[in-house]
């Protein structure tokens, strides 16, 4: 019995697997976070014209949220891999871009209308211009409100990589899959230590801005005005 | 007209549109079994959050923190990959449906558990006075009041489970995004197929998502 987990960890870490995930891992990550920063710069832009006053525009973002937010990210995945001739990374990366920044417009207005409309007639009423209450009343305050969930965007965010594997992405979820039908991966102990060392790793990077995001909702409740 | 769009491309979608109800239906089983489940997992957990017993309170919180730090993909390889290797063969609906529940159902509780929390402390001490045990005061006092709270996060809740129901797909599961990604596949038919998938999904999404926005400013209008 012991001597079977002694082998299953054995066959597990060997140099050969661990580079094979660890490269995983590295994609993984690299998608993860070029998806973030682009959809907090498109998140924000769409968040912004959601909430305009261009009816428009409005119209437009508003069309664009609803629609991609109510369909799974997974027809993204697919779509950008087979029906462009971008390479497997950069697709998933346009992919999860297109997804994430409708989530982000929405944590973003939910910000901007969490500040209370006072504020805004408090600064037009000191002769500030819509720009400018923007930028210096209710931007700072808004951010303070979205801190938070943005952090938490950033673990659910790592989690939705691991729908790349349905297109054969090379990160770490998929990589587990194939680590898996490697013939020294054999007995029930070789698959549970594998899944649980990549479960691992997923786990605790996660933890690390599940913490963060934590201790910043404890801030963000310290200073509210109501 | 050529291309991914072409009418011939579209003709032939719609000459097979059964086999994407199927996928359809198959959806809707699986949410609606997921749901009912991730509802229970999630009433029992987020109750038991609220108790005192250090040794429930830390299983809860690390069934809590497991599944919602690690991808559903994981989670759904694991039982689809483990289990049978111990001895426990499961069909792909019973994995996808445990799959959903087991990973919503973390979500679930965090919202159950804090709706209670919301719910003014007097409520409890008013219903023990009038002789009510914990298990009553919780069931006909504290739960009818938390519903209220928790409605609007768990409607969400079951947009996403709809969503993430798409992770069949990888197991071959049967599931609407199953035929999408296969059928697809074997006819090399793209456009009409993704665009008429993500209508389906809209249908089933849509009216769920604009119903939580719906219950999300009822509930900001009576506070």
């Amino acid at each position: 019995m012991l001597e079977n987990w002694a082998n299953a960890f054995a066959a597990v870490f060997t140099s050969r697997i661990l580079i094979f995930l660890g490269k995983g891992l590295l994609n993984t990550l690299y998608i993860a976070s070029v998806s973030i920063v682009l959809s907090l710069a498109f998140g924000t832009i769409l968040g912004l014209m959601r909430n305009s006053k261009g009816h428009v525009v409005r119209w437009a973002a508003t069309l664009y949220i609803e629609i991609v937010r109510n369909i799974p990210l997974v027809l993204f995945i697919i779509s950008f891999r087979f029906m462009t001739k971008l390479p497997a990374l950069e697709s998933g990366i346009a992919a999860m871009t297109v997804f994430t920044s409708a989530i982000i417009a929405e944590v973003v207005r939910g910000g901007l209308n969490s500040v209370g409309k006072g504020q805004w007639e408090a600064a037009t009423s000191q002769g500030f211009s819509r720009v400018k209450t923007m930028w210096y009343v209710i931007i700072p305050q808004a951010l303070r409100r979205i801190r938070s969930p943005l952090v938490s965007q950033f673990v659910t965010t790592i989690k939705d990589t691991s729908f790349c594997a349905v297109v054969g992405t090379a990160e770490l979820s998929y990589r587990s899959k194939v680590a898996m039908a490697q013939p020294t991966i054999v007995t029930a102990e070789d698959i549970i230590v594998l899944y649980l060392l990549v479960a691992m790793a997923y786990y605790v990077i996660n933890r690390i801005f599940a913490g963060i995001a934590r201790k910043q909702r404890g801030n963000a409740m310290k200073g509210v005005v109501r | 007209m050529s291309g991914p769009f072409s009418l011939y491309n579209w003709k032939t979608w719609f000459s097979d549109w059964t086999v994407f109800a199927h996928g359809f239906l198959r959806t809707i089983y699986i949410s609606a079994l997921g749901l009912l489940f991730t509802l229970v997992i999630g009433i029992i957990v987020g109750v038991l959050l609220c108790g005192k017993r250090r040794v429930i309170l830390a299983i809860c919180r690390g069934y809590l923190s497991f599944f919602q730090n690690t991808p559903l993909v994981i989670q759904v390889f694991i039982y689809y990959n483990v289990l049978p290797k111990i001895g426990l063969r499961l069909d792909v609906i019973t994995i996808g449906v445990m799959g959903l529940a087991l990973y919503t159902g973390a979500y679930a509780a965090d919202i159950v558990h804090s709706a209670i929390k919301a719910v003014p402390t007097g409520q409890m001490e008013a219903a023990s006075s009038q002789g009510f045990s914990y298990v009553q005061a919780m069931v006909h006092v504290i739960l009818p009041q938390a519903v209220k709270i928790g409605l609007p996060p768990m409607t969400n809740q079951a947009v996403n489970l709809i969503k993430n129901s798409s992770v069949l797909a990888i197991i071959a599961g049967g599931d609407l995004m199953y035929f999408a990604d296969s059928w697809s596949g074997d006819n090399l038919i793209y456009g009409p197929t993704f665009v008429m998938t993500g209508v389906l999904y809209l249908i089933l999404c849509l009216p769920i998502s604009m119903l939580a926005r719906w219950l999300e400013k009822r509930s900001v209008r009576n506070a």
